[in-house]
């Protein structure tokens, strides 16, 4: 039987998530895997477009709807459920979108889910991580029941562009609960590169200071084209936003190039890290535990290295 | 009624370093310190606060697992909890099974708020909060950092990646909770006397009607993958020549 796998695309209106070509990466590890990618929005083209520029995608799937936008868990989950009959896998990003609202399809399906897949072994055996990403659990679906999952972004490449895949109107008939109502979502910067996404990031930790400290990471960040993030100490002492924050309980994220600057390492912070290509380090304390995952360590007064690699570069 | 339902799981203690036991089987739990989830500490805490603030008169406290976890519901009676429902289950527990449990819970108790712990730090799974969202057809409000009720509403401020999202709900509903929520209490001795006098109930899940049902099979557990040590440069314009020679810069 050919896994059929339906991709919960996450997007702002406008533009699509960069987590969904991740998605879209695990979902053609599974053997045989016919991919349908459904976009669900006010008005969707913009978005299906986008999606079906994607290699390994073979259907692109809207349903339109003024509730659909801004996203909704509750509202978007009964038209999932509705729409996944056929499918033998339902996925979306772990993300704050997709961990919010796969969890409720799966419950709307009575189907199992597992969640952050950071690997295929097979179309019902997944890897994912547990106790903060301290162990890796094989998991076995048993087989014949249809599984919701959550894709651990970081662990998949992006897809390729592709030829395009056609795109289709779907429509469900459910009725949509109004016990929900969206009232607003602070805006972060946005001429920074997205954290999630960036190919190179700068985090800074307790050792930045203040928030005024934090200006050093900027400037340094804007002439590497960087997106910037923080450790949770930086957070949680009100150097930075928490949007901002990278580790287990932040963002996981993958970047080619990623620069800890005054960051000692706590374990939840490198959870978050780890997939990064090459991680550079730089801290006064020489036994800092972030030196044991750098694969380029820097000792040193970052107030004096980050100005100084600002003129070098 | 005003009554809230907070769901706590027993979990190895934030604190213990984690290993893979040798031959794959699990992690090494044998002798470590296990405590309450943190994310459901923050969950109780919420209730108990809302119920100081005279927004909720009772607090009760539940959870699913061996006959072990009743230390912790002992603890979450010290915090403050006025009842606690042990439901009984040995070996493996899987989130539906949990969100089944706590649907027949919600029933019976009928509570204006679930307050429920966004993940728990063993299997980090985080679904359990929006599965019995879904099962009782109610509002979820995932990762709440900020929590106000109104009548027959509450305004949730939710940890997004993209920053603080706002939601109104109509209750009863499920929040789940995201660390920034609140400091909970530390537990002081004479409450833990106090504890042992409150009403602590066992029930199991064949009384239930909930079936232990395993759809996932754990195969196998293994360490993660380490990565390689790196090389220590001696100042900035050393680092910057290391990215250059990688083509980093």
């Amino acid at each position: 039987m050919t896994p059929r796998i339906l991709i919960v695309a996450e997007h702002d209106g406008a533009r699509l998530n960069a987590s969904i070509a991740k998605c879209v990466t695990c979902a053609s590890a599974i053997d045989g895997a016919d991919i349908s990618v459904v976009v669900c929005a006010v008005n969707a083209a913009a978005v299906a477009g986008q999606v079906a520029q994607l290699a390994g995608v073979s259907h692109v799937l809207t349903l339109e709807n003024p509730a659909n936008e801004p996203a909704l868990a509750a509202v978007l989950a009964p038209q999932i459920a509705a729409l996944a009959a056929p499918y033998s896998h339902v996925f979306g990003p772990s993300t704050t979108f997709g961990k919010d609202l796969m969890a409720r399809v799966a419950g709307l399906l009575d189907a199992p889910q597992v969640s952050d897949i950071m690997a295929v072994e097979s179309p019902t055996r997944f890897r994912r991580p547990i106790y903060a990403g301290n162990a890796i659990l094989t998991v076995e679906v048993q087989a014949g029941l249809k599984l919701v999952g959550t894709v651990r972004t970081a662990s998949f490449a992006a897809a390729l562009p592709g030829a395009p895949a056609p795109i289709e109107k779907a429509a469900v008939n459910v009725e949509l609960p109004r016990h929900t109502r969206f009232v607003s979502v602070s805006a972060g910067r946005s001429d920074r590169p997205d954290l999630q996404s960036a190919a190179r990031v700068i985090s800074g930790g307790r050792a930045l200071g203040s928030a005024e400290g934090f200006k050093i990471l900027y400037a340094l960040a804007d002439k590497l084209g960087a997106a910037v993030g923080a450790s949770r100490a930086a957070v949680d002492a009100g150097y930075a936003p928490n949007e901002m924050q990278v580790g287990q309980t932040g963002k996981i994220i993958a970047p080619e190039l990623y620069i800890a600057i005054g960051i000692s390492g706590a374990i939840q912070h490198l959870t978050g890290i780890k997939d990064a290509r090459t991680i550079v380090a730089i801290n006064k304390d020489g036994e800092a535990p972030i030196f044991e995952v750098a694969d380029i360590g820097l000792v040193g007064d970052l107030f004096q290295i980050i100005p100084e690699i600002e003129r070098l570069i | 009624m005003k009554r809230i339902l907070v769901g706590i799981k027993r979990v190895v203690d934030y604190n213990v370093r984690i290993r893979v036991k040798p031959d794959g089987t699990g992690v090494v739990t044998d002798g470590v310190k296990m405590s309450i989830n943190p994310f459901d500490e923050i969950a109780l805490e919420e209730a108990l606060r809302i119920k100081e603030r005279g927004g909720a008169a009772e607090v009760v406290v539940v959870t699913v697992g061996p006959a072990d976890c009743q230390q912790q519901l002992r603890t979450a009676l010290a915090m403050g909890a006025d009842r606690a429902l042990h439901v009984v289950a040995d070996g493996v527990v899987e989130p539906l099974v949990t969100a089944r449990v706590l649907l027949k819970l919600v029933e019976r108790e009928q509570p204006l708020l679930v307050i429920l712990g966004k993940q728990a730090i063993d299997d980090d799974n985080g679904q359990t909060g929006q599965l019995l969202a879904a099962l009782w057809k109610r509002p979820q409000a995932t990762y709440a950092s900020k929590l106000e009720l109104h009548e027959g509403t509450a305004r949730v401020t939710r940890e997004v990646d993209a920053g603080l999202e706002t939601l109104d709900i109509d209750l009863p509903a499920v929040i789940t909770t995201d660390l920034r929520l609140n400091e909970p209490r530390y537990v002081k001795l004479p409450d833990i006397m106090k504890a042992k006098k409150k009403p602590l109930d066992t029930l199991t899940l064949g009384a239930l009607g909930v079936e232990p049902r395993v759809q996932l099979k754990s195969v196998s557990w293994s360490p993660p993958a380490q990565r390689q040590k790196g090389v220590l440069v001696k100042d900035a314009a050393e680092l910057v020549a290391a990215l250059k020679q990688k083509g980093l810069l």
